[in-house]
């Protein structure tokens, strides 16, 4: 393990890549490998950015990463595509727009599928992110699934998360609506040359001159940028405003990494525990063939879905004492 | 462990610029359960390569209707080979014609697709010869 530990720490590319991997397809080993690496991580400067299906952000990425690696900055990007609910097979296509630095030592791209994960990433995007960090890369930039309303993982795993949206993606009830424009830290509308434009960024600063309590004195107040991220117009100043948000937090923070406030812990935790309860209970449920015979004993009509799922669970979590006393 | 995903890579190289191929190919990948990274046109079998790596795939399929097979795919193989990589079958398919399978074949491609092979046989190959990585990243403490 050892030698592995020190290969991601040198930026070993194909060790990087294959442990993604193993995280990916939840080899119980790689959470050592993990463990080892914690210590090494919450230096990058982890940016999300998110939107629906078609806005632009795999072409916005591959401009950031440009203006980054001009900077002489190193970037990790994670990008995420869904998984086929019938087939559980991805085209992950994120690549095709930023192919042009793959030759770039700089810069290490890989393409995740959702695989059923709801919520913009997949589950093993925040370990993808510890081990690009390890790695040493400056800037990790993850691109969600392209998401409609409610898709808010992102946040919880970036410092600043970016928000692209397009002229005329409906009215301005929908920029009221609760979710995933209460998250940005910075919005950003792109191919701003279509018409509609002006509209769709008067309606989102409208959005944010109302959310008062979230925006009071001294807080940070998301901008609303233009940008036609195809032609590299407006991604600099984006990366300026990244910049100053980055500063607001540092301040606010008073010098404590991100990864390691409260919330943040809490947050990356709670996940972890919930992910490894499904693995420990429900997977196991379906590979010893309990669940399927559930299945079948309900459609029998000998039991119903309720006692089924008590029979299925709490002998498994050791709660029938606790469940016992509660009858 | 639950089974791991068979991971591919369906790419262009050269300057061939037709890619319906591909994405059917693609698609009936993705259909078959595959993770499937697709590259898009013009890449350059350095660019393919490189990304393969990063990507951990255990495939890459070429596709070339441009008549450079024989260059672009004996470089990949070859890339492939320098990088000390040993576990990426690379197959190929397109406008191919008879004489150079045997030539693509010795090279180091393992299979060659022309027009005219049903989609669902691509498939069966792909799963007959190409296995996901069993082992994991080494990492036993001590």
């Amino acid at each position: 393990m050892q030698s592995e530990v020190k290969k991601v720490l040198s930026g070993d590319v194909r060790t990087v890549a294959r442990l993604i991997r193993d995280i990916d397809d939840k080899v119980p080993e790689v959470r050592e490998v993990l463990k080892a690496l914690y210590p090494y991580t919450g230096k990058a400067y982890v940016i999300g950015v998110t939107g629906a299906p078609g806005v632009g952000k795999s072409t916005l990425v591959d401009q950031m990463v440009a203006h980054l690696r001009k900077e002489g900055k190193t970037v990790g990007v994670l990008a995420v595509d869904p998984t086929s609910p019938f087939s559980g097979g991805a085209i992950l296509g994120d690549r095709i727009r930023m192919q042009r630095h793959s030759l770039d030592d700089g810069v290490f791209i890989r393409s995740l599928a959702t695989r059923g994960h709801f919520g913009g990433l997949t589950q093993s995007t925040r370990s993808a992110i510890d081990v690009l960090d390890a790695m040493g890369k400056d800037y990790i930039i993850v691109e969600t699934v392209g998401v409609g309303q409610d898709e808010v993982d992102v946040v919880r795993s970036a410092q600043t998360t970016i928000i692209l949206v397009i002229p005329g993606m409906g009215d301005d009830i929908q920029a009221i609506k609760a979710g995933i424009l209460e998250v940005g830290d910075i919005f950003v509308v792109n191919k701003a040359d279509r018409e509609g434009s002006d509209k769709t960024v008067h309606e989102l600063k409208l959005m944010l001159d109302m959310s008062q309590e979230k925006y009071e004195e001294g807080r940070w107040k998301p901008p609303v940028l233009k940008m036609e991220a195809v032609f590299d117009r407006g991604v600099k100043e984006l990366l300026e405003e990244i910049e100053k948000h980055r500063m607001y937090l540092a301040e606010k923070s008073g010098g404590t990494s991100f990864r390691k406030t409260r919330e943040r812990i809490r947050e990356e935790l709670s996940e972890m525990v919930k992910n490894r309860i499904i693995e420990e209970v429900f997977e196991k449920l379906i590979q010893s063939g309990e669940f399927e015979k559930a299945v079948n004993s309900i459609r029998a009509g000998e039991t119903d879905p309720y006692t089924a799922c008590e029979d299925l669970v709490i002998p498994k979590l050791n709660l029938a004492e606790e469940h016992g006393r509660k009858r | 462990m639950k089974d791991r995903k068979l991971r591919v890579m369906v790419a262009k190289p050269g300057l061939d610029g037709h890619d319906r191929g591909a994405r059917v190919i693609a698609r009936a990948f993705r259909d078959a359960g595959f993770e499937v990274v697709y590259t898009g046109l013009h890449q350059t079998p350095e660019e393919i390569v490189q990304a393969a790596i990063q990507e951990d795939v255990d495939m890459i399929g070429l596709s070339s209707l441009a008549g450079a097979h024989i260059y672009l795919f004996r470089r990949v193989v070859e890339l492939l080979r320098e990088k000390g990589i040993d576990d990426i079958v690379v197959c190929g398919g397109g406008i191919i014609p008879e004489e150079d399978i045997p030539k693509l074949k010795k090279i180091g491609i393992r299979e060659i697709f022309t027009p005219g092979t049903k989609l669902e046989d691509i498939v069966q190959w792909v799963k007959e010869n190409v296995k996901p990585r069993i082992e994991g990243v080494k990492c036993k403490v001590k």
